[in-house]
This record gives C-alpha cells, structure tokens and sequence, in this order.
C-alpha cells in the first residue's frame, strides 16, 4: 500500500473536496446570516432599529436557499462516507443535538419575527431568540468541526466504546478540552466578521456604513487573536495538526494567502473601499477553511481514518458526482439568477 | 419505563409527523398560488393577485418551518439510526442527494417568487412559481423513494452483514416507488387543496365583505382538491396490491385480516395480538379476496404467516388504515358530489359551488380530512413496516443509536415541535385568517416586509369587491 499522504487525487477526495467547497459557500452566505444575527443582538445606540432592519433586509430573501449548503455536506456525507457519518452522529450526538434545536429556534424566530407585522413585544421576543440562537448555534458547529479536526472522536473498535462511561465517550471529547471551543469561538468571529463586512456594502447610509465597519475591523481583530489562540492550542493538543498546519511549501503558502486577505480587508476597510473589503473577507473565510481542510488532508476522521478508507463503493460516488454534476448545472444559473435580480443595483423593473 | 429504542422512535415519529405537514404544503401551495397568478395574468383580476400574493405568503411561512424541521431531519436520520445509516447510505443515499437540488431549487425560486414581483417581467415571475411547484413535487418524489426503498429494499446484497454489490439506480427505481409516489404526490394535492378550501368556504358561509376574493380562493382550491381526491381511491387500490405483492404481513396488518384463508373485508374492531381474534368488528366474508384476486374464495396470507416477532404492532396498523380510508373516501365522495354540481352548474342548473351553503359546511368538516388521512396513511407505512427498518433486513432494534438517555432528547424535541407548532398556527391566525375574515381592506399587504411590493399592491383598486 502506498503512503497515505501522498497526494494521489481519486475519487473519494473528490467527493471530499466537493464538500468543502458546499461548506465554503455555507460558510460565506449561511455563515454571515448568522453574523448577522449576531450584530442584531449587539445593536446599540440611537440608530439600533435602523441596524437591525438592515441587518434583516440584508438576510431576507436568500436565507432559507443558504441553509441547504449544510443540509448538501450531510447528505454527501452519509451517501459517500457512511460510515464516517454514523460515527460522528453517535460520538456527537450531543453537540450535534444543540446545534439543531440552535438551527431551528433560528430559522424560525427569523420567519416569524420577518412576517409578523406588529411591532410589539412578540415581535422583540422572536428578535431575542433570533440573536441569541444566531450566536450559540456557530460556536457549536465549530465545537464539532474542532472535535474532529483536533482527532478527539477517533474510530475505535466496537468493544473499546461499549466499555466507556456515557461523560467519557459522548460529553469529554468535545467538551472538555480547549480547542474544540477555540475552533468554536474562531468560528463566530469569522461569521461575525463576514457580516459586518458585507454589511458595509449593503448599508443605505454613511451613518450605518461607519457602524459596521467599525465592527467589521473590530471583528478582524478578534479574529485575528482567536485564529493564533487557536494555533497555539492545537500544536500543543496535537501534534499531528501542528504538522499539518505546518508542513510544506504549501501550508505555509495557505498561511500566507490568508493573512494578505486579512491585510487587505484591514486596508480597505480603512480606505473605505467597501467592495474589496467584502471580497477580502470571503476570501480569508474561505482560505481559512481550505487551510483546514489542508490541515487535515488525506484524513477524514483523524487522527487514522482517511477519506480513502471510508468512502462509500465506487459506484456509489461515481452516480453521486452525476447527480451533483446534473444539479449544480440547474442551480449555477438558478443562483446567479437570484443574485442578479437581488444583489444589484440596477432600477428595479416596473410593471405596467 | 420505556426503552430508548422507543424513544427514538416516538422522536422519529413526531419529527416526520411534524415535517409532513410543511412538506405536503410546499408541494400543494405552490400549485394553487401559480393558478391564481396564472389566471390573473389572463382577466387582470386584482382580487386574483391579491390571492397569489396572500398564499405566497402563507406558503413562505410554511416553507420555512418545513426547511428547519427538514434539516432537523437529515441529522436525526444518523443521530437516531446511526446503523442504518452505515448500510443504507451508499445504497439509498443518491435520491436524497436529488432531492437536496430539488429542494434548494425550490427555496431559490420561492425566494424570487416573493421577493421579485415588481423586479421581474410577468412572465418570469410566473415562470418562477411553475419551477417552485414542480421542484417541490419532484423533492417530495425524491424521499418517497427512500422511504420506498425501506419497504422494497433493492440495489444492493447483504454478506455476513455488510451490504456488497451496490447498485444505487436498482435501489432508487425500487418495486414500491412508483405507487409510493403517486399516492403520496396525490396526497398532498388533496390534502392541501382541501385544506384550503376549507378555509376560504369559512369565510364563505360566516359571511365576509370580500365575497369575490374568498369565491376565487375557492374555486382555485377546490380545482386542485377535487381532481386529486377522486383520483386517490384508484392510487390507494394500487398501493394496497402493491403491498399485498411484497409485504403480506402489513397487508394483513392493515386489513385486520388475522389467519391466513379467504379474507374478509374487516370494518372497525381492535385486534387481540395473542389470540388473533378480533372484537368488535364487522367483516364483510370474502370481500378482500375479492378486491385482491377477483376471487371471493381466494386464500391470502394472515398475520400468522410469520411467528410473533416479525409481525407490526396490530391494533394501530389497522386502526391508523380505517382512518386513512375513511377519510380518503369521504374526501371522494364529496369531490364526486361537487364535480357533479359542478357539471350541472355548466349545463345551465343549480347555483355555483360556493353559493352552496350546504356545500360550503360539507367542505368545512372536510377541511382536516386530507391532512388526517395523510397521517394515518404515513403511520400505516412506517408502523406496518417493523419489526424491519429495512424490510426482512435490519431489524429497528438493531439500527437505533447506542448514545443512552434519548429520552432526554425526546423531551427536548418535544418541546421544540410543540412550540414551533403553535407559534406556527398563531402566526397563520394573525397574518391570513385573520385579516381574510374580518372586515379590513383587502389591499393590506402593508403588513409584508418587501418594500417593492407595497406600492404596487396597494395601488389596486377593488373593482370586484364591488360586484358582490
């Protein structure tokens, strides 16, 4: 057998890499729907209502597209690497669980506060619930993500997890360590960051543009710090993460991308050049997730399991990539569409 | 106490209850909204695209509960059944995939739907809505076929318990799909189209100062109701053979029919699981054969045909299916009356549909039948199907999650379902009903959140208002 990390591209990386990439735009379009949420929450000020209805408009039409990007990765998943996917639903089965009631309070406290004409106190509740669930329900996705990044839900024989005790197999691999929280706070700061960036952009007013690039740079920061926090304690948990972040010519090339993004959008934001600080962000969320995806490359459940091992029979994958294929061809231009009528600025058609 | 595995069942169980509603709406409204827009493209009615407008609305609302609770969904599926899942995935995994697409389709286009009434040609925008409606028929197609393909399992061998030879197509086109689909497609048509109309013919027969409005409502969703409902009795005969063909002991289940021989057409009762008596019931002697094989005398297997532990839980099999029927024929038979009067009123005699009073109440009782019948018809499948998750492969109780405490997460779920569902009916209330039933004017889409739509709704003047 050859060494596994050699990069020999199949097709289960593939299907590995197709994911990543649904995660990418999950992260960039859902990700900043819940940064959205999360500046709802910290709105303050005189202008705090024109904040939030910013905010609002900003997410309204495209939200319920956004969420199916996650609802892709997981059924790429369970179709290509099933056995992966029941592994992590049992060992996960708590975070994983929090994170859902997290999604639905969201997505419906959204809806119902969007729809609901009164302004009154049912209406705030549902803005509550909104924010607050905007702001848990990211750090426990990265929890997950950083459990398995950080190899603490390995694959183990059947017998080893009979054996362990409910706080030792389901709560301590996620919960009791740091950097599953580290990737979990990164993860917020990057939503966060995402929106306040595209927010700039769609903002009506100067007043509201220097609001939220103000935040935008204030996120950056944060972001910053928990991005090197989050390093640190990753080589010092483990050690075969360190490797991989890195490792090579092209770890630290990824390093390098990312922090010129960074730079950038720092920059930019300064030199009130909105539009290139929205397209600076997108691409240090994105060279962030590539950089872990790399990290954890060829491994899909670190620190022994690699993509390879756990896909699913060729066929499977093959018939998969077909139907991802025949889809994206109907959904690129379906998305394009949305965006164009949406996103630009062009006066707005007029009826008869 | 009861065991976890019935935990995750009764989680499993409440989850899709839940999510059937919004997805059988997601694949309903979209219909009755593009007819209205449809026929207000064609006599430039206002009130029709007040219509469109009022059920993109509700159809919104709708949608999005059914997007979260589908997304809660597609994690319980491995949270709960994490064994499943391992086996099943590679082989059934691809028609979620699709469905996935169709999905996102549908919440793309709806997006536009709502959103893009005055930032699009006419056209479009109807055009727009036809691609909703059919993604959600084709998203809802896509599942059934899972679904189906735990009834047929197909596309795959099992060796020394790991699935080989995987052939997904085999798996996806599986025996029970095509009925599977029609009845369930079928279903959501009827049971929201009556629904619906339910709910306008309320405002009929209370009296309401936007006659014209509610009569249009009407008329489209009874368009949609009638046709389907009378069409499901036919679906629902080739279903029963179809199960009658590949899983005998449901068949048996849900007929009540106890010991293999003739059987008889079984009304009512409640099974004795030990004795495989039944007590109250009446039978009508060799109807069942008849309906099956044409032959009154014909012998077709009972729930005896297999020992105690492969049999479903009888009692709710058999009164889950009487429900579905009941409903299914009582839904027919006012479809058969109303496309009758129907039929009439052409002919130049009796008055329209919803200037029948009598009508009108008969639609009100109905109104829930379709999702009651939906239901039942759901529990008939799922209840009918165990001791399998897979039939005659994997046992339920092999696949269940081994993460203790799931009644913990049942609780929760619960709790979650529970809320969402009366914030769901008070929001409906406040925002449809209610300004559909009283007296507030009928261009009061100020109350949606779309800048670009206020003018040009409120701008409608109320000529057919004043016609009534």
């Amino acid at each position: 057998m050859s060494d596994p990390t050699q990069l020999t591209w199949t097709l289960p990386h593939v299907v590995a890499g197709v994911m990543v990439l649904s995660l990418n735009a999950y992260v960039l379009l859902g990700g900043a729907d819940f940064g959205g949420g999360v500046w709802d929450l910290f709105a303050r000020g005189k202008d705090r209502d024109q904040q939030r209805a910013l905010i609002a408009e900003a997410i309204g039409p495209i939200w319920e597209a956004n969420h199916v990007w996650l609802i892709l990765v997981v059924v790429l998943l369970f179709t290509c690497f099933p056995k992966a996917f029941a592994h992590l639903a049992t060992e996960l089965h708590v975070p994983i669980t929090i994170m859902l009631v997290g999604v639905v309070l969201r997505g419906s406290a959204f809806t119902f506060r969007t729809y609901d004409s009164q302004k009154d106190a049912v209406q705030r509740r549902w803005g509550r619930i909104f924010s607050v669930a905007s702001l848990l329900t990211p750090i426990i996705l990265g929890v997950c993500v950083g459990a398995v990044a950080g190899g603490t839900v390995p694959m183990r024989a059947r017998q080893a997890f009979t054996e362990m005790p409910f706080r030792e197999r389901f709560i301590d691999p996620w919960f009791a360590s740091p950097f599953p929280w580290a990737v979990g706070l990164l993860t917020l700061m990057l939503f966060a960051f995402l929106a306040a960036s595209y927010l700039t952009v769609e903002a009506p007013d100067d007043s509201l543009r220097d609001i939220f690039r103000r935040r935008a740079v204030q996120s950056q920061l944060a972001l910053v710090v928990t991005a090197t926090v989050t390093l640190v304690l990753g080589s010092a948990n483990d050690p075969l993460l360190f490797e991989g972040l890195t490792k090579g010519k092209a770890a630290l090339a990824m390093h390098g991308v990312t922090a010129l993004a960074a730079a950038t959008s720092l920059w930019a934001l300064s030199v009130r050049r909105f539009q290139l600080a929205r397209l600076a962000a997108a691409a240090q969320a994105s060279f962030i997730l590539w950089g872990w995806a790399w990290t954890q490359f060829p491994w899909l459940l670190p620190p022994d399991r690699t993509i390879t091992s756990l896909a699913a029979p060729r066929i499977t994958l093959q018939l998969t990539l077909g139907a991802l294929a025949i889809g994206t061809a109907i959904l690129l231009p379906s998305f394009l569409y949305l965006f164009r009528v949406f996103k630009s600025g062009e006066t707005a058609f007029e009826q008869d | 106490m009861m065991s976890d595995l019935m935990f995750a069942r009764s989680q499993m169980a409440m989850s899709l209850a839940f999510h059937i509603v919004f997805a059988v709406v997601g694949i309903g409204m979209p219909a009755l909204m593009v007819i209205a827009e449809w026929r207000w493209l064609r006599t430039r009615d206002p009130v029709l695209l007040e219509l469109a407008k009022r059920w993109a609305k509700g159809t919104a609302i709708l949608f999005a509960v059914g997007a979260v609770s589908g997304t809660v969904l597609s994690f319980e599926l491995g949270l709960l059944w994490p064994t499943f899942m391992e086996h099943a995935g590679a082989v059934i995994g691809m028609p979620f995939s699709l469905e996935g697409f169709a999905f996102f389709t549908e919440a793309i286009f709806l997006g536009i739907y709502l959103y893009a009434w005055k930032r699009i040609p006419p056209r479009a925008h109807l055009a727009a809505g036809v691609v909703v409606a059919v993604s959600g028929a084709l998203s809802g197609a896509f599942v059934v076929c899972a679904n189906a393909w735990m009834n047929a399992p197909a596309g795959f061998d099992m060796v020394d318990g790991v699935v080989t030879n995987v052939d997904p197509l085999a798996a996806m086109f599986n025996r029970a799909a095509q009925a599977q689909i029609v009845h369930m497609t079928l279903a959501a048509f009827a049971a929201t189209g009556f629904a619906v109309a339910g709910i306008h013919a309320l405002a009929l027969w209370r009296g309401t100062p936007h006659r014209a409005f509610h009569r249009a409502a009407l008329q489209i969703a009874l368009t949609i109701g009638l046709p389907t409902a009378l069409l499901q009795p036919l679906s629902g005969d080739w279903s029963a053979r179809d199960v009658a063909a590949r899983q005998p002991v449901k068949l048996a289940a849900m007929e009540g029919h106890l010991k293999t021989g003739p059987a008889a057409f079984v009304i009512g009762g409640w099974p004795n699981e030990a004795t495989l008596e039944h007590r109250g019931a009446v039978e009508i002697p060799g109807a069942l054969s008849f309906l099956l094989h044409g032959d009154p005398t014909a012998v077709v297997p009972g729930v005896d045909s297999v020992p105690p532990e492969d049999r479903p839980p009888l009692g709710i099999v058999h009164v889950a299916f009487q429900i579905m029927v009941a409903c299914g024929s009582m839904m027919a038979a006012l479809s058969l009356f109303g496309v009758w009067r129907w039929w009439q009123r052409r002919r130049g005699r009796g008055v329209a549909l919803p200037d029948d009073r009598r009508f009108l109440l008969a639609i009100i009782g109905a109104a829930p039948m379709g999702f009651i019948a939906l239901e039942a018809g759901w529990t008939v499948t799922e209840v009918g199907r165990q001791p399998w998750i897979v039939q005659d492969i994997l046992r339920t109780a092999d696949a269940v999650t081994p993460v203790p405490g799931l009644g913990v997460t049942f609780a929760l779920f619960t709790a979650l379902y529970i809320g969402l569902a009366i914030a769901v009916v008070f929001l409906l209330w406040r925002q449809i009903l209610k300004t559909g039933i009283t007296p507030t004017p009928i261009d009061r889409t100020g109350e949606l959140p779309i800048p670009s739509m206020l003018s040009g709704a409120s701008a409608v003047p109320h000529r057919s208002d004043a016609q009534t």
